[in-house]
């Protein structure tokens, strides 16, 4: 069988590895140990693949693995920073928004993506972002809220930051 | 009542950390060494014999371990239903068979290298079939001359196999007839319910492998652990003591994984080719080959005073389990039992037939029959109550079920066999109406409706419904606690969290009893070589049977530990109390020893573990009660229906976790709604799945969703550890007939067939037109 090298930055690592052409990035990112990373329909339609790609919430089972070369690609495993868990993550946990946790991955990065580019979206925007993924068991309701809840988290804190700034200026 | 420092909390779930990021949990998420990937060779043909089979060409197959027929494997009739021995379901399926019965059904399967490799294998498979005539209308499948489905000899616990027949059931309770003929106002109607799939977002998935000591190890996503272990040692004749189940983290599974699928044809493999195996349907088999909730055509007839009093329900289904009757008869008992009983009315009667057709399996999916049922009966209430002139919310506190009421159908209608009558021993329901009402606006929008534009209509309907607690005298479970050195306790438990939550809440009434926080609870479930036995998760019974065991357990744990302190502490028993990770006196001289120094003082100063385990069933199975208001926007232009809000009020005992029980309302009312609108499994003439995907099978998505509200009602049930009942199946329930009434509330006309497509309220929008219009002309 014909391989090739990919040369990726996974979780902030840089990573090379042996792929098949044809091999699709949902598959060598599981096979890499990245389970986080979950199957759920293979077609593109359930959003529990969903990985972020330069910033981008996409499906991995829809993308051949080649097509990441030289990308930055974030999964679950790269969200947290060591022991201290994204807002979102923790929102996810104070929110009881994970049920069975299948689509948690998928849920947590598109509203990552989100998140990265809209700090402070409407419910809306996130349930825009969120729609990708599909979820059996909450009804979307304490997830949509954990995201806007992180996300006055987040403007609370970049708030925190700015202030000592303001104080010097 | 004491004050509660952990049941009755919003804890975090004790599994939430690896759920948020994306922990190796699931059953998928191992690499065996030398795994292998099983897949089944499915029937393309929805009724035949195999006439030939050849597997030599895929034997031959680079890569491929093992090839099954039905000439290499046992041949052991059973039910895949995973239920309490003896199943109540026919013993009607075979591991692999000479005939399949359903587009789907098992061939053959393989086991190869890679799923590349079994994907070839399976079409160098050489299959003559013999096609026979097939049943795919479930009206036609009794009558005189069709297709025989179940010919086979050896089945068994068929009803009446030559006439497709699987299950019947006929109860009465005083006498309909008497009752209709001191009805002021008799009416009858048909419903018809569809195939929902239950789409868990993770498939059905199994891997098996050999231990060291040759024992088959089967790590799978089942609700069933337990009853999985004994039907795979029945079905590949090998002793349950060499079978190990391990459920891991569960992906979702709303009673499609309360099923025996995958682990008998993986386990199978395994043993054929002594590898690792792993089986995982693809979404598109999900759809058909795992399983669906059971289409029925209802006639439902109901009696009642002027004055709104109910005198007498009748209720005949006609459903359909498929080619196979797992869930047949308990399911469509369900039907019955558990619907009827919501109104007190003295004469009641149910009869139903359940047949074979050659069509996907229907089995146990979330409310278990109930969805159906209530869908008719709260449908015809609202129309008997417009009839009468009654205000549905006035006319659901008049006659529905109350504290200290009896019901019998349930006495009658046990699962399988004779059940046991029901006391209410607890009931919110009232409380539920009044609160659901007010939060819907039910008296101004029922007044005054509000248009947004001339062909955009708005209304208001509702229904209520009840469930069970577990199987009344068959559903049990047992947990065993033992303290580790540092204060904490190991709980292990039978019960399946399938991701409502079961391992948090069964912690928190452990840490409760104990008097501990919950971070000094570790919990182990769903092992079969670690944890003591449970039935599994379904029929609502894992709080309170489950729970019920865990309660127990802990006291016998917490007598030891407070016998230990109180030599201690110099203290008699009757002076201690646990609480915070320490046993202290209760008089005023304020003596305490810490969990840990007691732990230390047993296993190194006395020699002892301190342990205990229990066993608990119930010999009642107290209903959970849920009242669901539903506003929604008709579009007369189009037929298309918008929910704009549901409002649930349920009452579910103690809410040991309320944040996780509004979860569990939400995500059921969710997937109410999809039964009620979207979610229908289609199939063609040949009984081929037409949309066995997520682009044409549509559940809701985040932005499809309306504005939910959750009310918890909390009653104290007796039976329930600490006032616990359930809450995750009966939800589910309220949605279709709630926005039936609310659909004819806003444009006056009656749906009685679900799902509700916009098509059909075109058509009924229409068919008002013209009789409106003739009846102008008549005049």
């Amino acid at each position: 069988m014909k391989t090739m090298e990919l040369r990726v930055t996974v979780n902030g690592q840089p990573r090379q590895w042996t792929i098949a052409p044809g091999d699709l990035l949902l598959d060598v990112l599981r096979r890499e140990g990245l389970f986080g990373v979950k199957r759920g329909c293979e077609k593109g339609e359930c959003g529990s693949c969903t990985v972020l790609v330069n910033g981008r919430a996409l499906n991995s089972c829809l993308m051949f693995a080649a097509k990441v070369e030289g990308c930055e690609v974030l999964t679950i495993e790269g969200l947290a920073d060591g022991d201290a868990l994204d807002p979102i993550q923790k929102a996810f946990l104070d929110h009881g928004a994970a049920q069975c946790g299948f689509c948690t991955p998928g849920m947590i990065l598109a509203a990552k993506a989100l998140l990265d580019r809209n700090p402070h979206p409407s419910e809306a925007e996130v349930r825009e972002a969120m729609a990708g993924v599909l979820c059996r068991c909450t009804g979307y309701l304490k997830p949509v809220e954990a995201v806007l809840a992180a996300a006055g988290e987040s403007s609370k804190r970049a708030a925190r930051k700015r202030r000592p700034a303001e104080a010097v200026r | 009542m004491s004050k509660r420092n952990v049941v009755g909390s919003n804890v975090h779930k004790v599994d939430g950390h690896k759920l948020v990021t994306g922990a190796p949990a699931f059953t998928d998420d191992i690499e065996m060494p030398g795994m292998l990937h099983g897949k089944i060779l499915p029937s393309p043909h929805a009724h035949a014999r195999i006439a030939r089979i050849d597997t030599r060409k895929a034997k031959a197959l680079a890569g491929v371990h093992a090839v099954l027929t039905y000439q290499d494997v046992p041949r052991v009739p059973h039910t895949t239903a995973g239920q309490a021995w003896p199943e109540p379901s026919p013993y009607d399926t075979y591991l692999l068979d000479s005939k399949v019965r359903f587009v789907g059904d098992r061939v053959a399967a393989v086991a190869a290298e890679s799923r590349a490799i079994a994907e070839r294998a399976l079409r160098l498979i050489e299959v003559d079939y013999e096609v026979l005539p097939a049943v795919i209308d479930m009206e036609q499948a009794m009558a005189p001359g069709a297709p025989v489905i179940h010919d086979e000899p050896d089945s068994t616990k068929i009803h009446d196999p030559s006439h497709n027949i699987a299950g019947y059931i006929l109860r009465e309770i005083g006498s309909v007839e008497e009752g209709f003929r001191e009805s002021d106002y008799v009416v009858e109607r048909e419903f018809r319910t569809h195939r929902q799939q239950h789409t868990p977002l993770e498939p059905h998935i199994t891997i098996c492998w050999l231990d060291p000591n040759g024992r088959l190890v089967i790590r799978t996503s089942s609700q069933v652990p337990y009853h999985t272990r004994r039907q795979v040692a029945m079905i590949l004749q090998i002793p349950v003591s060499h079978i190990h189940v391990i459920k891991p983290r569960i992906g979702g599974g709303f009673g499609g994984k309360q099923e025996m699928l995958l682990e008998d044809i993986c386990g199978a493999l395994t043993l054929a080719s002594r590898r690792p195996v792993k089986m995982e349907y693809t979404r598109e088999e999900e759809f058909y080959m795992a399983r669906s909730r059971h289409p029925q055509i209802l006639r439902l007839k109901m009696g009642a005073k002027a004055d709104g009093t109910l005198l007498a329900n009748q209720m005949t289904v006609l459903a359909t389990t498929g080619a196979y009757g797992s869930h047949a008869n308990t399911v469509q008992g369900n039907t019955g039992s558990k619907v009827l009983p919501l109104y007190r009315t003295p004469h009641m009667r149910f009869e139903c037939h359940v047949v074979y057709t050659n069509m996907p399996v229907a089995g146990a999916f979330r409310g278990y029959g109930c969805p159906q049922g209530f869908f008719a009966q709260e449908s015809l209430v609202d129309e008997i109550a417009a009839q009468l002139g009654i205000d549905p919310v006035e006319f659901h506190l008049k006659n529905t079920i109350r504290l200290g009421d009896i019901d019998r159908l349930s006495a009658q209608l046990g699962e399988g066999k004779e059940g046991l009558p029901r006391v209410i021993r607890s009931c919110g329901l009232q409380d539920c109406i009044r609160r659901g009402a007010e939060a819907i606006g039910w008296a101004k929008k029922r007044q005054t409706h509000k248009c947004p534009s001339p062909h955009l209509k708005r209304g208001v309907g509702m229904s209520c419904s009840m469930q069970g607690s577990g199987i009344a005298g068959v559903d049990w479970a047992s947990a065993f606690l033992k303290m580790n050195e540092d204060g904490s306790f190991y709980l292990q438990v039978g019960a399946s969290d399938v991701g409502g939550g079961a391992d948090t809440v069964l912690s928190q009434i452990a840490a409760e009893s104990l008097g501990v926080t919950l971070d000094k609870i570790i919990i182990t479930s769903g092992d079969t070589d670690i944890t003591p036995f449970d039935v599994g998760a379904y029929a609502s019974s894992t709080t309170i049977i489950s729970g019920g065991a865990v309660k127990k357990a802990a006291e016998k744990v917490r007598a030891q530990v407070l016998s230990l302190a109180s030599k201690m502490l110099e203290t008699p028993v009757e002076k201690l109390e646990c609480g915070s990770n320490e046993v202290f006196t209760v008089c005023e001289c304020r003596k305490s020893v810490t969990m840990t120094d007691i732990a230390l003082q047993a296993m190194y100063k006395e020699k002892l573990q301190i342990m205990d385990g229990a066993s608990h069933f119930n010999t009642d199975s107290p209903p959970p009660f849920c009242a669901t208001f539903a506003e929604v926007e008709v579009d007369t232009e189009t037929g298309q229906v918008k929910v704009l809000h549901v409002a649930t009020a349920v009452d579910p005992g103690t809410a040991v976790n309320p944040m996780q029980s509004e979860g569990q309302v939400e995500g059921a009312v969710t997937q109410g709604m999809g039964y009620a609108l979207t979610e229908e499994l289609l199939l063609d003439g040949a009984g081929r799945p037409l949309n066995p995907n997520f682009m044409d099978y549509k559940i809701f998505s985040a932005k499809d969703m309306p504005k939910l509200t959750t009310i918890l009602v909390e009653t104290d049930e007796p039976l329930g550890p600490f006032g616990a009942k359930s809450i995750s199946e009966v939800p589910i329930n309220g949605p279709a007939p709630a926005i039936a009434n609310a659909i004819y509330d806003a444009v006056g006309v009656r749906i009685r067939k679900l799902p509700i497509r916009p098509e059909d309220v075109l058509l009924a929008l229409r068919d008002k037109e013209r009789e409106r219009r003739e009846e102008g002309v008549a005049k």
